[in-house]
């Protein structure tokens, strides 16, 4: 059975939604009939602009509300997460290595081009961790290479070949005019490059990934904002382990 | 303002003192050495600029040629002189020869009288216009006296095209903004050149370069008159260009330069040596053009959690003092900075953010400082984070901050759109109305929770500068003790460009910043060192 769902404000199916934007014209009443006109155009109904403001001589900001048409079947929706699924605990994650893998597993990590942002790597990958999660490097049975920031693709291909990764993991936190599109691509055309993208579990994550990008882009998976060790380390370990199979 | 936490007097100017004895040997280095940007600035204040058909600006032609043969402790300038007597031209044709392939480095020296007077005139010019533009500030400001609003409402343009930044700094300004900051794009703080001309392709910012800050600053000048309120302009004044960029700005009448002592050497893993020579000449510049620099303390508190660690705030914020005034910088140009981050689930965070700004204040009550808003924390939640900035402004103007940089409340999503920034300054501005006064009607409870908290941070910061002093300043950063990183004495970017200076080092520019500043040559320590109070 059909399940739509729409927006809710205050009455099931009412479709309220706020929306707030700007446009590059003078405050005045055509301004806000243009506000309201191009909230229908999209698709809304009873359209508001509940607050109009002039922000310079020709540009205005809006507050509006207006009624959504559309809904979905929320059945037919599939999520788009990494971390669906319960994740395993550091100790877990290390006692399935020594089962199942039976070695150390050796992880390299960086935020790559020019990227300068280290918060979010270190806190997959440092011994502290994050919000109580400790990182990879407290992990037994994980060796982790943290390289920290702004480091070429090529240093970071390299490095990964010399210490025999199992996994790559990159972070980009700047996506800016879509830099990062441009320097994820690059990495794994260096990797197929050197005939060596099979080799690596390669593991993308930043605040603005998604893991359908990084998917598109080429990676195994995608990490947003909010993931912690766990959770990557046990996607790691799972893909290591069905990529031996596969073999 | 008055004196609310009761601060024992004798422990601030103790620590006062560790900074001075932690700076000396510093500034025993930097009187000794030179640096391929030093050398540049020096020429683009002597008036060397354009670049080659590859974009290689035309100081950087000069410098890397007397480098590669050993001319360089000689000081730029010489040869650059030099060159204009032979060749008999003006700096621009001159600069376009040597644009074509000249190498000044090639010529024989001719007369070291006729040089010397060439040089001195040179810098002279330089200074000149430098002095220039300083007076038309000051000219400005009088004008429009009582105009801007207090503190100074600062807003970042970052679109990457100058072009654009000036249609959003203009709509900034007309909301209210009192200072334009044109964030500079990812990755310029590790290129050594500044590159030339207007642009309009950056990442996260615009580039730097003296044609920017032309075109702002004359965007930013037609703002002003129509809103008769002198809207100040800001770069970053940082990373392997550090003096080029300050000489730039003294150039075009920038009025603020983000400059620490140390950022690049933390942040931007670049040679401690090199940054401490290279911040030292450019806040004499910046001092000369009477602008005020802002000190980066904030960063410490992005990597760092600021309960924990908000004696390193206060112990920087004294040593760039330190070195601000050995540079000649007057307290009234020295922005300190500092940032609201706690973590917001932190119970009673909001009287610890008090402490620490009240207590800059009342250590540092000359001093413009320079306050930024919340970033760590900031999430994806635009409404929190529109709370979290109302805290912010409140705490601002409560505890009297001079220069107050306007929370984003999409902090966490994306650089300032134009509707975000107009969001920041009706908050602010609200708030800042609304308790206007404030400041002068609250007391602390000498029992409580916030005076007690800033004298911890004063006491902990006394003990972390002690032991600064005892290890040095130089092993303190190899050992971490700073922000957590560390950073080897002799590793890092831009090592390779430090030179020591020869016994025939000549450089007029310098000295004539020197006299101007009332520093003298060999002793740039003591001078200044009665300030900050
Ligand atoms: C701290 C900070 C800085 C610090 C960085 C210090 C450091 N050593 O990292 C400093 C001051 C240096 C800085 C500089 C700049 N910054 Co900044 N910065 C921030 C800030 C405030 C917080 C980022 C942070 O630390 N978050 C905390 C961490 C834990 O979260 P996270 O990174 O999302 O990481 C988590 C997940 O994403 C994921 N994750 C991240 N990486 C990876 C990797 C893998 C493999 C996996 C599995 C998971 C994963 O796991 C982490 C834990 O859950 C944000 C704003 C904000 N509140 O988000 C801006 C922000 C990220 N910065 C921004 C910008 C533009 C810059 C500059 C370019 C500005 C400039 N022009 O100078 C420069 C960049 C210079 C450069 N070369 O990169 C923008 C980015 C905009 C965009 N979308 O492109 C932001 C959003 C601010 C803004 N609104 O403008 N910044």
């Amino acid at each position: 059975m059909a399940t739509i769902v729409r927006p809710y404000g205050d009455t099931l199916d009412d479709g309220k939604v706020q929306l707030s934007f700007s446009l590059p014209v003078a405050e005045g009443p055509k301004a806000r009939e243009a506000a309201r006109l191009i909230v229908e155009s999209w698709g809304f109904r009873d359209c508001e602009v509940v607050h109009s403001a002039p922000m310079s001589e020709d540009f205005t900001f809006f507050v509006a509300y207006a009624k959504a048409q559309g809904g979905i079947d929320f059945e037919l929706v599939v999520a788009d997460d990494a971390r669906e699924g319960e994740s395993m605990s550091m100790d877990e994650v290390d006692a399935f290595i020594r089962e199942r893998i039976g070695r150390k597993v050796v992880v390299v990590g960086a935020c790559t081009g020019f990227d300068a942002h280290t918060v979010g790597i270190d806190a997959i990958m440092n011994m502290k961790g994050y919000n109580h999660h400790y990182g990879l490097e407290r992990y037994a049975m994980i060796e982790a290479h943290n390289l920290g920031a702004q480091v070429t693709n090529e240093r970071l291909v390299e490095y990964s070949a010399k210490v025999k990764a199992d996994a790559i993991l990159v972070s980009q936190v700047v996506t800016q005019k879509d830099v990062h599109i441009a320097n994820m691509t690059q990495l794994v055309e260096l990797l197929e490059a050197r005939g060596e993208r099979s080799r690596y579990v390669l593991v993308a994550g930043g605040p603005r990934l998604s893991n359908k990008l990084a998917i598109e882009l080429g990676y195994d998976v995608g990490f947003g904002r909010g993931s912690y060790a766990n959770e990557v380390a046990t996607w790691v370990v799972n893909r290591i382990v069905d990529k031996a199979k596969a073999r | 303002m008055k004196d609310k936490l009761g601060l024992p007097r004798d422990r601030i100017d103790g620590a006062r003192d560790l900074a001075d004895k932690i700076t000396r040997p510093i500034l025993g280095f930097v009187e000794k050495h030179t640096t391929v940007t030093v050398e540049r600035a020096t020429l683009r204040l002597a008036g060397c600029d354009g670049a080659d058909r590859e974009g290689v600006p035309v100081p950087n032609l000069v410098v890397d040629q007397l480098e590669a043969s050993g001319r360089l402790e000689e000081g730029a300038l010489l040869w650059y002189a030099n060159a204009l007597i032979r060749e008999g031209r003006d700096p621009g044709e001159l600069d376009a020869r040597i644009a074509a392939g000249l190498k000044i480095g090639d010529l024989p020296l001719g007369d070291r009288e006729a040089i010397r007077r060439k040089g001195e005139a040179l810098a002279r010019a330089g200074l000149d216009r430098v002095a220039a533009n300083r007076a038309t500030r000051e000219a400005l400001l009088d004008r429009w006296k009582g105009r801007n609003n207090d503190p100074l409402l600062y807003l970042i343009v970052a679109t990457g095209n100058i072009h654009e930044d000036v249609k959003q700094a203009r709509a900034a300004a007309m909301r209210g903004a009192d200072v334009i900051a044109v964030i500079r794009t990812t990755a310029q703080s590790l290129l050594d050149y500044v590159p030339y001309g207007a642009t309009t392709e950056g990442f996260g910012g615009t580039y730097a370069t003296q044609e920017n800050f032309r075109i702002m600053r004359a965007a930013l000048d037609e703002v002003s008159e129509k809103e008769g309120r002198y809207i100040r302009l800001t770069n970053y004044a940082s990373g392997l260009c550090m003096p080029e960029i300050a000489a730039m700005g003294a150039l075009e009448r920038l009025d603020m330069m983000l400059n620490d002592s140390m950022y690049g050497i933390l942040f931007r893993d670049i040679n401690p040596y090199r940054t401490f020579v290279d911040q030292n000449f450019s806040r004499m510049i910046n001092a000369a053009a009477g602008i005020i620099i802002n000190t980066g303390e904030d960063n410490y508190l992005t990597t760092s959690d600021a309960v924990e660690k908000a004696y390193t705030v206060l112990a920087s914020q004294f040593l760039n003092e330190r070195l601000a005034l050995a540079a000649g910088l007057k307290p009234w140009q020295i922005g300190l900075g500092h940032a609201f981050e706690m973590d917001p689930t932190l119970k009673n965070g909001f009287l610890l953010e008090f402490a620490q700004a009240q207590m800059a204040r009342e250590i540092f009550p000359e001093h413009p400082l320079k306050y930024m808003p919340p970033t760590k924390f900031m999430s994806g939640d635009i409404f929190k984070g529109l709370a979290m900035d109302t805290l912010f402004n409140f705490v601002s103007k409560a505890t009297g901050q001079g220069i107050h940089l306007l929370g984003m409340l999409t902090e966490a999503i994306h650089t300032p759109f134009m509707m975000d920034r107009h969001i920041a300054v009706d908050n602010a501005k609200y708030v800042m109305d609304n308790i206007a006064s404030f400041a002068d009607e609250i007391e602390f409870n000498k029992e409580g929770l916030i005076v007690k908290r800033a004298h911890e941070v004063l006491e902990r910061t006394l003990a972390f500068l002690e032991e600064v002093e005892a290890k040095g300043l130089f092993d303190s950063i190899a050992e971490g003790l700073f922000a957590d990183v560390k950073r080897p004495r002799d590793g890092g970017k831009g090592f390779g460009g430090i030179v020591e200076k020869s016994g025939e080092y000549w450089n007029p520019v310098e000295e004539s910043l020197k006299a101007t500043l009332g520093l003298r040559v060999g002793d740039g320590r003591r001078n200044g060192a009665e300030g900050g109070r």
